[in-house]
């Protein structure tokens, strides 16, 4: 496989944290790749670094070493401005407990990574066709209904759903989900994998972490994560 | 802080009013010499509107009907000429009309009359108004005084050593500063001048009161005044008494009144500093409370630095809230202040017809009404200075904010 077949890539990522005084070494060197349109699945013992690796895919945690590429480019050459940009324009990313802002709806939830890089004029230019995306996501998510609802008023997999679309919302080269059914029962969190085998049939590339092995066994490729190594 | 400013301003006018412009003289009580040469001098200049003498000492003062005296302040003055040059006229109540005949008797125009400071002749109400009679009777006061040499000694040897004549009342002058007004008699300024003993064998007064025209600067009316004095001192060195000249100052009517006014302004600026103060506390609250705000809101900060929020964003953000909570918040507390400051008197009036509370008690304090004026300056800058205090509160929490790592906060250490 060449080099520039995969979307995002990962080598020799070390990543340690400090509890207390003890520095605990999470990632040990971990290496992932992963192809454009690939539903990949991450799995491993709690603990064992799952959802580090995801974020640091996601650039919201930097390697202490290792380099993480996306589309060839290494992420650690990137500056704030740019990474801002990767965030919000390159990955969407769905949160196992959902975190959507309260004090806004569904549909604002949906849109604000698009609200994000507009300035009030772009914002004011953009705003009909981006809640028009919106609703249509709402749609493809089955939330149409709930659009003007709070996070409240929804259930747990409604929430994950509207989570979903907001991910989805600047058609993002790269879904990563961190335990997206964790938080859900077993009839809930399926709905929410049929949707993400639906995305990834529908072009998507997704990397999804689980501790659940049933639920990786949905993706197309499963990676095992075991004492901070791809194994 | 409207309220204080307008009490200072119209304290600092109603010094104004008293003084005139500019004043060239002596505390001494001897006076100097050669005024009316200078005087006159003075008129001719084409800044200058109008120029009077004025005799300045103390007296003691007794009716006619009693052997008790009281001390008080002299002024003599030419009324019409002194009504021009400061705001004389207008303190009057019974010649507010025609100033030039303030010591005028009615009904006998020869007696000699006086004006006096209002306090002095009757008391002050609660309302701070006084009592005047529509047809006030001549009544009769003693007016004594011990008259002084060009040399400052005593005028007069032996058991008469003072000079005592009768004047009778003509009008009462209300200037509005306490101590004006309960401590001065007004005589006309010959009469003055005899009973000082100013009157020879040079003639002397102790000040010159001086009105520039319309638009001239004060302070440069001043210094040209105090040119004129200098050249004015060269040409007079060497004459009789010329030596009195020396002790004259030229100050405008600020330096004048400063012991007067310095304490307004103190209290003035002690004002603004507890309102500085009370802004910095301000800024601490906003602080504290945005601190508090943002640590609730830890878990939102990192979902929108997580879908590519900047720093500045973030920072923006809350700065932006700040802005608006100051812009509402000045907004209400100016509609507010409006409101108080167009009633305040409609309130403190109320509170005393029911409470007996008044903000400074009338019979005491030389004040009618509290100052209501809106100062536009002060508004916009208490204003801007409120709006920014919500910015200065609210900057510390929202760089904390934007600093925040998305993986710490929406707790990625959840292994």
């Amino acid at each position: 496989m060449s080099k520039g077949e995969f979307i995002i890539e990962a080598q020799g990522v070390y990543k340690s944290y400090r509890m207390g005084a003890a520095q605990v070494q999470v990632l040990k060197g971990a290496d992932i790749a992963v192809k454009k349109g690939e539903f990949v699945a991450i799995v491993g013992a709690s603990g064992s670094g799952k959802s580090t690796l995801l974020h640091i895919l996601g650039a919201l945690d930097r390697p202490d070493k290792g380099v993480v590429r996306f589309e060839g480019r290494d992420l650690n050459g990137m500056g704030g401005g740019e990474l801002n940009e990767y965030r919000n324009k390159m990955i969407g990313f769905v949160f196992q407990f959902y975190h959507l802002l309260d004090e806004l709806n569904v549909l604002e939830n949906v849109i604000l990574p698009a609200m994000v890089p507009a300035g009030i004029i772009g914002w004011m230019s953009k705003r009909a066709g981006v809640k028009k995306r919106g609703l249509e996501l709402l749609k493809a998510v089955g939330l149409e209904e709930r659009a003007t609802h709070k996070p409240y008023q929804l259930s747990g997999g409604e929430r994950q759903r509207a989570a979903i679309g907001r991910a989805l919302i600047n058609e993002p080269r790269l879904l990563l989900a961190d335990e997206p059914t964790g938080n859900l029962d077993s009839a809930t969190g399926n709905g929410i994998l049929e949707l993400l085998e639906r995305l990834n049939r529908a072009g998507q590339t997704i990397v999804m972490v689980t501790h659940d092995e049933r639920v990786a066994k949905r993706a197309g490729r499963i990676i095992t994560l075991a004492d901070g190594k791809i194994k | 802080m409207t309220v204080m400013d307008g009490l200072v301003g119209d304290f600092k006018r109603k010094n104004h009013n008293y003084t005139g412009d500019c004043v060239v003289g002596t505390e001494s009580l001897v006076g100097f010499t050669y005024y009316e040469d200078f005087a006159r001098i003075a008129e001719k200049a084409d800044y200058v509107e109008a120029v009077t003498p004025v005799i300045k000492s103390y007296v003691l003062v007794g009716a006619e009907s009693s052997s008790r005296n009281i001390g008080a302040e002299l002024t003599g003055v030419d009324a019409a000429g002194f009504s021009r040059v400061t705001g004389f006229g207008r303190t009057l109540h019974y010649h507010k009309n025609d100033p030039s005949k303030a010591f005028n008797i009615k009904g006998d125009a020869n007696l000699p009359g006086f004006v006096i400071g209002v306090d002095m002749w009757s008391a002050r109400n609660e309302k701070g108004g006084y009592y005047y009679d529509p047809n006030p009777a001549a009544t009769a006061l003693s007016v004594t005084c011990f008259p002084l040499t060009a040399k400052g000694a005593l005028a007069k040897a032996g058991t008469d050593m003072a000079n005592t004549k009768t004047f009778y009342f003509s009008d009462c002058s209300q200037s509005g500063l306490a101590r004006v007004d309960g401590a001065i008699i007004y005589l006309p300024f010959d009469e003055a001048q005899v009973l000082c003993g100013m009157n020879e064998p040079a003639k002397r007064a102790s000040w010159i009161h001086i009105k520039f025209k319309q638009g001239t600067n004060i302070e440069e009316g001043c210094q040209k005044i105090r040119e004129m004095w200098a050249k004015f001192c060269d040409e007079y060195k060497g004459k009789d008494n010329a030596d009195l000249l020396s002790q004259v100052s030229v100050q405008s009517w600020k330096e004048h009144r400063r012991e007067s006014i310095a304490g307004m302004e103190k209290e003035q600026a002690m004002l603004m500093m507890m309102f500085g103060l009370v802004g910095l506390t301000t800024v601490f609250i906003v602080y504290v409370v945005f601190y508090m705000i943002i640590s609730h809101k830890t878990k939102d900060i990192g979902i929108l630095k997580s879908i590519g929020a900047s720093c500045g964003d973030v920072i923006v953000l809350f700065l932006g809230f700040a802005a608006g909570l100051g812009v509402i918040g000045s907004a209400v507390g100016v509609a507010g202040g409006m409101l108080f400051l167009r009633n305040i008197n409609r309130i403190e009036g109320w509170l005393f017809e029911r409470f007996g509370f008044q903000l400074w008690d009338r019979t005491i304090y030389a004040i009618g009404e509290i100052p209501h004026r809106l100062d536009l300056t002060m508004l916009v800058v208490v204003t801007g200075c409120a709006i920014l205090a919500c910015l200065a509160g609210a900057v510390l929490p929202s760089v904390g904010a934007a600093r925040a790592r998305p993986a710490d906060v929406l707790q990625v250490s959840q292994l």
